[in-house]
C-alpha cells in the first residue's frame, strides 16, 4: 500500500471537552465512551455476581437480607425481600453482562474504534447516529438500574424473573408493579440503541472500504462484525414485537402471552429465542474476530484458511438464527419439532469445530511470541472448545432432558460467555490498548491478570458441571445441603477472581501512570492490519486520503 | 469480597479440602442415596427407570467420552504448537495458509461424530416423547409455590391434595427428611407401572422434575403437557421446580413415592379418606387452570 495520510487536517473542527464527548461524532470518541459504559456496566454485573456467589458459598440464606437491608432499607430479618432481591440480581446480572458489558465493549467500544480503521475509512458511515446510538444505550442503562428500585411483584422491589422475561411471571400475574416496565422500555432503548449501531456498521463495510480492499480481503474481525451487524438487524425487531405486547398485556389489556384470552405463554418464548440464540452470536462473532487477529499477530502468519474462517461466521450466524427452540426442549414441543432443533443445533458444531482449528493451524508452523494479548487468545480458544463441546451435549433433546435448567446449562454458557466472549474483551483490549492510548501496560501484571481470572473462573464453573449433573436447578438462592462442596469450590474461584478484576484496574492505571510510549506498531512484523500503520494513539481524523490496498496480505 | 469476612470460611476452608480429597479417594457411591442428590457427586443420580438408564448410557457412554477426548485433544494441540512452534523452536514461520485436504478432514470428521451421536440420541428422544399406554394418570398443577396433585376416580382415585415444602422446624431428620426437599404430602405411585403425567400450571411457569426418572417438563398455564414414568424401584424420590417462578422458586420441591402395587392400592383408600376435605377445593383450582 503507499500514500496514507495520518496528518489531522488543520481545517477540521477538533472539539475539546464537553462538546468533544457529548456530541461527538469521531468514531474513536464514541468507541472510548462505549468502553467506559462496558466498564461500569460490568463492574455493576461483577459485583451482583460477587453476591450470588457469596450467598450460594454456604447453604442456609445469609447474605441477601443484608444486602436487601442495605439496598432497598428492609429489616434484616425479612427473608422474602432476600429471595426476591436475589432473583433481581440474577435477572440483573443477565441483562447488564449481556447488553451493557459484552456488546458494548466487543461492539460498540472495540467495532467502532477499529472497524473503519481496518477497512481504511475515516469514519462511520453516519457520524451522528453513531452518538445518538451511544446516548440511547447509556440512557437504557440508567432505566435497567433504576428498575431494581421499582414495585415489582407485589410488595417487593425489581423484576425478578430471569433474562428471559418469560410471562406470566413478568406480565401482571407474577410482577404487576412498574419494574419490569422500566426493563421493558430499557431494552427497547438498547435495541434501537443496537439496531442503529449495526446500520451504521454494514453501510461503512459496504461502501467505505478504501480502495482495492474487497470484502475478501477484509480484516476478520470487519467480517464478525459484519455478520453481528446483520444478526441484529435481522431478529432485534422479533425481541422488540415481543416485548412490546408484553407492555400491552400488561397495560392496555391484550392477552397475546395470556391463555384466558386465547393467547399463549410460549409464543413469548419462542419469539424471546429467534432473538436471544443469535445474540449469543452476536457476543461471540466479534471476539472470534478479535482472537483471529492476534493469533496470527504473534504467530507471525497470515490467518489459516481465511475464506473458511470468513465463511464458517457467516454460516454460524446463518445457522444460528433457525436453531432457537433449542432452549425450549421442555416446553411440549411435539417430538418432530425435536427432532428438528436437535439436527440443526448440531450442525452448528462443524463452522465452530473449522474456527478452532484453523486458530491452532495458524499457530502451526508459525513464530509464536508470548506476549500478553497472546496468552488471553490462546486460554479462549480451550475454554471455549470447553463451553462449544457441552453446547454439543445440550443440543441433544434427549440429554437435555435430564439437564435443562440445570448448573449444568450454567457452566456452559459461561464457558462460551463469561470466560469466552469475556477472554475476548480483554484480548483485546490488551492487544489495542497501545494504540487506543499511546501508552504499553505492563505485561507481566496482564500475564498475571490472566493467570489468575483463568484459574479463578474455571473453579467457579467447572465444579457446576458436577452439580448440574446431579440435578440442582438454576436460580436458586438455598439449594439441599448435598450441593454444597461444589458450591463452596465455585465461590472461592470468585473469589480468586475477584482478585483479577482488582489486578485489571491497576494494570490500566500502572499504564496511564507510567505512560510508557507504545509505537506505532509494538506487536512486530506480524500486525498487519491497517490500524498498525497509523501513529499511536491515532491521529483524531484519519485516512484523510484514502489508503489503497494491494496484493493478498491483509488478512 | 463479602465472602471474605466470614469467619467460617477459614475452618470450611480446611475441613473441605480433606473432604474433597477423601471424595476423590472413595469414590461418591458410598454415600449414594436413592432419589437425593449425592453429597459432592461428580455425576448424574442413580437412575429407577429404563428411559433413565438409556439417558445415562447415553450421556455417560457416548457423549462424555467423545466431549473428554475432544476437550483433551484441543489441549495437547495448544500446548505442542506453544512448545514445537514457539519463536526460540521456530525463528522462522511458515508461509503456509491454506490446505485443502486439512479442511475438508477437520469438517467431514465433526460431521460424521455428529452422526454417530445423532443416532442414539434420536432414539432416545423417541423413547422420551412417546407415551405408553398408562396404568396410572395423574393431574400436577404448579402453582406459586406448591404442586398440586389429581388422582382420577376412573383409576381407584378421585382426590386431589397440595404438596408443600415442610419448613426447617417441621424436618424430622430421624426419618429421613431432607431439607428443601422434603414435603408435607408425598405423592405415591404404584412400581413397575407407567405412570402418565399430565401438568400444567394454575398462574405462572413451572417445571415439574425428578431426576432420578429423566422426568421434566414445563408446566404451563393453559397447556396441558403430558410426560411418563415407569419406576422399577420402591423409594422416595425428590425433584425441584426448574423454571423460575417468583420468590419461593427454591422452596417447591416435588416428591414421589413408589411403593408396592398393594401398597398403592392400600393409600388410595387412605387418602381418598384423608383428601376428601379438600376435594372440592383442589377440583376448583383445577378447573381454573384450565379456563386460562
Amino acid at each position: 500500500m503507499d500514500a496514507i495520510s495520518t496528518e489531522a487536517g488543520a481545517h477540521h473542527d477538533h472539539p475539546t471537552g464537553l462538546r468533544r464527548y457529548l456530541f461527538s461524532t469521531n468514531h474513536k470518541d464514541i468507541g472510548t465512551l462505549y468502553l467506559i459504559l462496558a466498564v461500569v456496566g460490568g463492574l455493576i454485573g461483577f459485583l451482583m455476581s460477587m453476591a450470588i456467589r457469596a450467598e450460594l458459598a454456604h447453604p442456609g440464606i445469609s447474605v441477601f437480607p443484608g444486602i436487601s437491608a442495605l439496598l432497598h432499607g428492609t429489616d434484616p430479618t425479612n427473608i422474602d425481600a432476600a429471595k426476591n432481591l436475589y432473583n433481581v440480581f440474577i435477572t440483573a446480572h443477565g441483562v447488564l453482562m449481556i447488553f451493557f458489558f459484552v456488546m458494548p465493549a466487543l461492539m460498540g467500544g472495540f467495532a467502532n474504534w477499529f472497524v473503519p480503521i481496518m477497512i481504511g475509512a475515516p469514519d462511520m458511515a453516519f457520524p451522528r447516529l453513531n452518538n445518538i446510538s451511544f446516548w440511547l444505550l447509556a440512557v437504557a442503562l440508567v432505566l435497567v438500574v433504576l428498575s431494581t428500585f421499582a414495585e415489582g411483584a407485589p410488595g417487593s422491589l425489581g423484576f425478578g424473573g430471569g433474562w428471559v422475561f418469560y410471562p406470566p411471571l413478568s406480565s401482571n400475574t407474577g410482577h404487576p408493579g412498574p419494574a419490569m416496565d422500566y426493563v421493558i422500555l430499557s431494552l427497547h432503548l438498547a435495541g434501537a440503541s443496537s439496531i442503529l449501531g449495526s446500520i451504521n456498521f454494514i453501510t461503512t463495510i459496504f461502501n467505505m472500504r478504501a480502495p482495492g480492499m474487497t470484502l475478501h480481503k477484509m480484516p476478520l474481525f470487519a467480517w464478525g462484525m459484519l455478520v453481528t451487524a446483520f444478526l441484529l438487524v435481522l431478529t432485534l425487531p422479533v425481541l422488540a414485537g415481543a416485548i412490546t405486547m408484553l407492555l400491552t398485556d400488561r397495560n392496555f389489556g391484550t392477552t397475546f402471552y395470556d391463555p384466558a384470552g386465547g393467547g399463549d405463554p410460549i409464543l413469548f418464548q419462542h419469539l424471546f429465542w429467534f432473538f436471544g440464540h443469535p445474540e449469543v452470536y452476536v457476543l461471540i462473532l466479534p471476539a472470534f474476530g478479535i482472537i483471529s487477529h492476534i493469533v496470527s499477530t504473534f504467530s507471525r502468519k497470515p490467518v489459516f484458511g481465511y475464506l473458511g474462517m470468513a465463511y464458517a461466521m457467516v454460516s454460524i450466524g446463518f445457522l444460528g438464527c433457525i436453531v432457537w427452540a433449542h432452549h425450549m426442549y421442555t416446553v411440549g414441543l411435539s417430538l418432530n419439532a425435536q427432532r428438528y432443533f436437535v439436527f440443526a443445533t448440531m450442525v452448528i458444531a462443524v463452522p465452530t469445530g473449522i474456527k478452532i482449528f484453523s486458530w491452532i493451524a495458524t499457530m502451526w508452523g508459525g513464530s509464536i511470541s508470548f506476549r500478553a494479548p497472546m496468552w488471553w487468545a490462546i486460554g479462549f480458544i480451550f475454554v471455549f472448545t470447553l463451553g462449544g463441546v457441552t453446547g454439543v451435549v445440550l443440543a441433544n433433546a434427549s440429554a437435555d432432558r435430564q439437564l435443562h435448567e440445570t448448573y449444568y446449562v450454567v457452566a456452559h454458557f459461561h464457558y462460551t460467555m463469561s470466560l469466552g466472549a469475556v477472554f475476548g474483551v480483554f484480548a483485546g483490549f490488551y492487544y489495542w490498548f497501545p494504540k487506543m492510548t499511546g501508552y504499553m501496560y505492563n505485561e507481566t501484571l496482564s500475564k498475571a491478570h490472566f493467570l489468575l481470572l483463568f484459574v479463578g473462573i474455571n473453579l467457579v464453573f467447572f465444579p457446576q458441571h458436577f452439580l448440574g449433573l446431579a440435578g440442582m436447578p438454576r436460580r436458586y438462592i438455598d439449594y439441599p445441603d448435598a450441593f454444597a462442596l461444589w458450591n463452596y469450590w465455585s465461590s472461592v474461584g470468585a473469589a480468586i477472581a475477584a482478585v483479577s478484576v482488582l489486578l485489571f484496574f491497576y494494570t490500566v492505571a500502572e499504564a496511564f501512570m507510567r505512560k510508557r510510549e507504545a509505537g506505532a506498531n509494538p506487536w512486530g512484523v506480524g500486525a498487519t492490519t491497517l490500524e498498525w500503520t497509523l501513529p499511536s494513539p491515532p491521529p483524531f481524523h484519519q485516512f484523510e486520503t484514502l489508503p489503497r490496498i494491494t496484493g493478498s496480505g491483509h488478512h | 469480597m463479602l465472602i471474605g469476612r466470614r469467619p467460617t470460611l477459614r475452618r470450611a476452608a480446611l475441613t473441605a479440602g480433606a473432604v474433597f480429597s477423601l471424595l476423590l479417594l472413595a469414590g461418591v457411591a458410598s454415600a449414594e442415596v436413592l432419589g437425593q442428590p449425592t453429597p459432592g457427586g461428580l455425576g448424574l443420580p442413580a437412575t429407577v427407570t429404563e428411559v433413565g438408564a438409556e439417558t445415562q448410557f447415553f450421556y455417560n457412554v457416548i457423549l462424555l467420552p467423545i466431549i473428554s477426548f475432544i476437550g483433551l485433544f484441543v489441549l495437547g494441540l495448544l500446548i505442542y504448537v506453544c512448545w514445537r512452534f514457539n519463536e526460540h523452536a521456530n525463528p522462522v514461520p511458515s508461509k503456509l495458509t491454506h490446505h485443502t485436504g486439512l479442511e475438508v478432514v477437520w469438517t467431514l470428521v465433526p460431521v460424521l461424530i455428529l452422526v454417530f451421536i445423532a443416532i442414539p440420541s434420536f432414539r432416545l428422544l423417541a423413547h422420551q416423547v412417546e407415551i405408553p399406554e398408562p396404568k396410572v394418570t395423574i393431574k400436577v398443577t404448579g402453582n406459586q409455590w406448591y404442586w398440586s396433585y389429581a388422582y382420577p376416580e376412573d383409576q381407584g382415585g378421585g382426590f386431589s391434595f397440595d404438596q408443600f415444602m415442610k419448613t426447617d422446624a417441621d424436618l424430622k431428620p430421624e426419618n429421613g427428611d431432607v431439607r428443601l426437599l422434603s414435603v408435607d404430602n408425598e405423592a405415591v405411585v404404584p412400581v413397575g407401572e407407567v405412570i402418565k403425567l399430565q401438568v400444567v400450571a394454575s398462574d405462572v411457569i413451572h417445571s415439574y422434575t425428578i431426576p432420578a426418572f429423566t422426568v421434566r417438563i414445563d408446566a404451563v398455564p393453559g397447556r396441558l403437557n403430558e410426560t411418563w414414568f415407569k419406576a422399577e424401584k420402591e423409594g422416595i424420590f425428590y425433584g425441584q421446580c426448574s423454571k423460575i417462578c417468583g420468590k419461593d422458586h427454591a422452596f417447591m420441591p416435588a416428591a414421589i413415592r413408589v411403593v408396592s402395587k398393594e401398597k398403592y392400592a392400600e393409600w388410595l383408600v387412605e387418602a381418598k379418606k384423608k383428601f376428601a376435605k379438600v376435594d372440592d377445593g383442589r377440583v376448583r383450582v383445577a378447573a381454573e387452570a384450565d379456563a386460562r
